[in-house]
């Protein structure tokens, strides 16, 4: 298997969908000099008919994507960073996570937003939102956060493919990082989450960024003879409960690891999920760890305080496995 | 109206004009009689706007209309008692009772639909312009829009992206004086139509009430786009002669407008000075006149009728049409 950047998957999962249908259009601010390198060549390779800079005018782009899905084409829609969603979250929240609803199932609305999300690279506060928990709240787009370069190239595929308006949503930390793309049509269903490491002790969910920080979590728990499980939902919305549940089941601990901010986050949403199906399976409670309720900072040290890394996830996962743990007979009321 | 139009034709869009008003007066009606769920903006004095435009638009082409939006829905060729059945909230209706009457829309006959969100359209037509584009076969899409729209600054965004593009987007404001319950002069500097001039768009004001000058200065601007000379912008000028919502005298808590004021306006109703023209010009006898109206009376009693009579969605049903 070939290695890659994330972005170069990306660019090659809209590259190969555009060859295998001319309905497939990509517009979006920038998409010719491509600031990230995800849409890097599109423009000479597609023409400048399907591929379009357009102005910073997210009210307007977002909508476009709307009415050109509606009118039969596969709109990609590159609105640069998350934040940005927020400019234009009047089509993406009342035109398109509502159109077919509101129309009786007339219309399909195939159709892809791309935004850049989360923090870790000093572009402070604006440009930072992990966005995902206001997108899955609305109800009608699905929601996907990519983890690796491969899973990149697969969930982008199978978004532009599908009927409905899909967000996907590249961490901004993981851009630039090589992993292994598979070659060909590789497509990934959407709505079905992945176990990046097979585990018995405790399950640690995390998403998008927060994937590499469990995986090492799961490393170093490892040397203390702890076996973690890494499930990665990939798909937010709808989010695959069963494969959650399945995991939690089995090991009756769960942290969650999720980067947007802590009130009604995803990490939330999933805690509660698993609280009101496995009340009688838990361990110990369920413990979340994100980001908190602070805007993200600029500064370096002030940044890496605020996102979640290995050791806030390995200090989670120590905690929910102390509870309940039987303590050591010294510890009694004798020693008093 | 004198040009263009044969005898037959010019009666059809009195028709058309008096089929929009009466629905819209019954629907307004059923909303002070508590018969219909929620609000409803009614069209009424705006009809010859609708008519005039749509006049020159085919299945084929796209429009996107406004939380006003009976009447372009009518005027496109949508199906009355779809419509109807809707707006009481049936599953008969053109959206299955999805949507209600600020979401009405037929796809399949180029109606993106009304849209609660004040400019909502005006982005969804313009991406519908750009399909149009791409595709090359002549269509074209107009955004319908209110002078509170004007407002929006995505307005400014779809001149600019329009403009550079050349898109076969025709921009229609109505302007019916009122931006829901401000009077527009109070909310609005300068002159809407104007607003294209920066961007290289042409522009062109004209009386809204008036269905020859709509249907002159529309079809030519439907023609510029087919021929892809690129957008437009067009301004009605028009009256609301009712509220901006029925029931509004329920809550509101100071009057926008004087009863002089409306009473003038009613002396400008377009539908009236329509049928005017048609007995002035000796295209149409007053019986015939009056056949048509007691016929367009019984179509909506009727189709009122059977709509109440509908079934309601099934409940069961309610988280159906989500996802495709």
């Amino acid at each position: 298997m070939v290695k890659k950047r994330m972005v170069h998957a990306i660019s090659a999962a809209l590259a190969e969908e555009m060859e295998r249908d001319p309905r497939v259009i990509l517009f979006g601010e920038d998409v010719e000099a491509s600031m990230f390198g995800d849409t890097a060549g599109l423009r000479d390779r597609f023409g400048p008919e399907r591929v379009r800079n357009t102005p910073i005018s997210e009210a307007l782009i977002s909508g476009m994507a709307v009415g050109a899905a509606a009118a039969g084409y596969r709109p990609v829609c590159h609105m640069m960073y998350g934040n940005f969603l927020y400019t234009g979250f009047d089509a993406i929240a009342n035109q398109a996570a509502k159109l077919r609803y509101m129309t009786g199932g007339q219309i399909t609305l195939p159709l892809v937003y791309l935004g850049v999300i989360g923090g870790g690279k000093s572009t402070a506060a604006q440009h930072s939102d992990a966005i995902y928990p206001a997108l899955m709240n609305l109800g009608g787009l699905k929601v996907v956060v990519a983890a690796t370069p491969g899973d990149a190239k697969g969930l982008l595929k199978a978004a532009i493919r599908d009927d409905n308006p899909v967000v996907f949503l590249q961490a901004a930390g993981r851009g630039g990082e090589h992993g292994e793309v598979p070659e060909g049509d590789y497509v990934l269903p959407l709505g079905k989450a992945d176990v990046k490491r097979q585990g018995s002790d405790i399950t640690i969910i995390a998403i998008g960024n927060m994937v590499r920080h469990a995986l090492l979590a799961a490393q170093e728990l490892a040397a203390e003879g702890v076996d973690a499980e890494v499930l990665d939902p990939r798909t937010l919305h709808p989010l695959d409960e069963e494969a959650i549940i399945r995991s939690v089941r089995r090991t009756g601990r769960a942290v969650v690891v999720d980067e947007a901010h802590s009130s009604c986050g995803a990490a939330s949403h999933i805690a509660a999920i698993a609280g009101e199906r496995l009340f009688d399976a838990l361990k110990a409670p369920i413990r979340r760890v994100t980001v908190g309720d602070v805007a993200m900072p600029f500064s370096p040290p002030l940044e890496q305080a605020l996102l979640p890394g290995k050791d806030d996830i390995v200090q989670a996962a120590r905690s929910v496995l102390r509870h309940g743990a039987r303590r050591p007979s010294v510890a009694c009321s004798h020693e008093a | 109206m004198t040009s263009g139009f044969a005898r037959e034709a010019q009666l059809e869009l009195y028709r058309k004009m008096l089929l929009i008003r009466k629905v819209d007066e019954m629907l307004g009606n059923a909303s002070l009689a508590c018969e219909l769920p929620g609000p409803v903006h009614l069209y009424v004095g705006q009809e010859a706007v609708a008519v005039g435009v749509c006049t020159h638009l085919t299945e084929r082409d796209w429009i996107a209309s406004t939380h006003r939006g009976h009447g372009h829905f009518l005027a496109k060729g949508g199906d009355l008692s779809a419509l109807v059945a809707e707006v009481f909230g049936r599953e008969a209706g053109i959206c299955k009772g999805r949507g209600g009457s600020m979401h009405v829309a037929d796809f399949s006959k180029g109606i993106i639909g009304a849209n609660g969100i004040v400019a909502g359209g005006i982005a969804l037509a313009t991406g519908a312009a750009l399909a149009a584009q791409l595709e090359g076969k002549g269509r074209v899409a107009v955004a319908f829009f209110g002078d509170g729209a004007a407002n929006q600054g995505v307005l400014m965004e779809a001149l600019n992206v329009s403009a550079l593009w050349k898109l076969p987007l025709v921009l229609v404001c109505e302007n019916n004086g009122f931006s829901e319950f401000s009077p527009t002069a109070s909310v609005t500097a300068g002159r809407i139509a104007e607003r294209a001039a920066p961007f290289g768009v042409p522009y062109e004001i004209a009386d809204g009430n008036d269905l020859e000058s709509v249907w002159r200065v529309a079809g030519n601007a439907i023609a510029r786009g087919r021929a892809g000379e690129g957008p437009i912008l067009l301004e009605f000028e028009t009256y609301r002669l009712r509220g901006h919502m029925e029931q509004e005298r329920s809550f509101l808590s100071k009057a926008y407008r004087t009863n002089e004021e409306l009473e003038a306006a009613k002396r400008n109703d377009p539908l009236v000075r329509f049928r005017n023209a048609l007995l002035s010009g000796e295209l149409a006898q007053p019986d015939e006149l009056q056949a048509i109206e007691s016929e367009v009376e019984r179509e909506v009693a009727t189709t009122k009728a059977a709509a109440k009579a509908s079934a309601w969605p099934d409940p069961r049903d309610v988280g159906e049409y989500m996802f495709a």
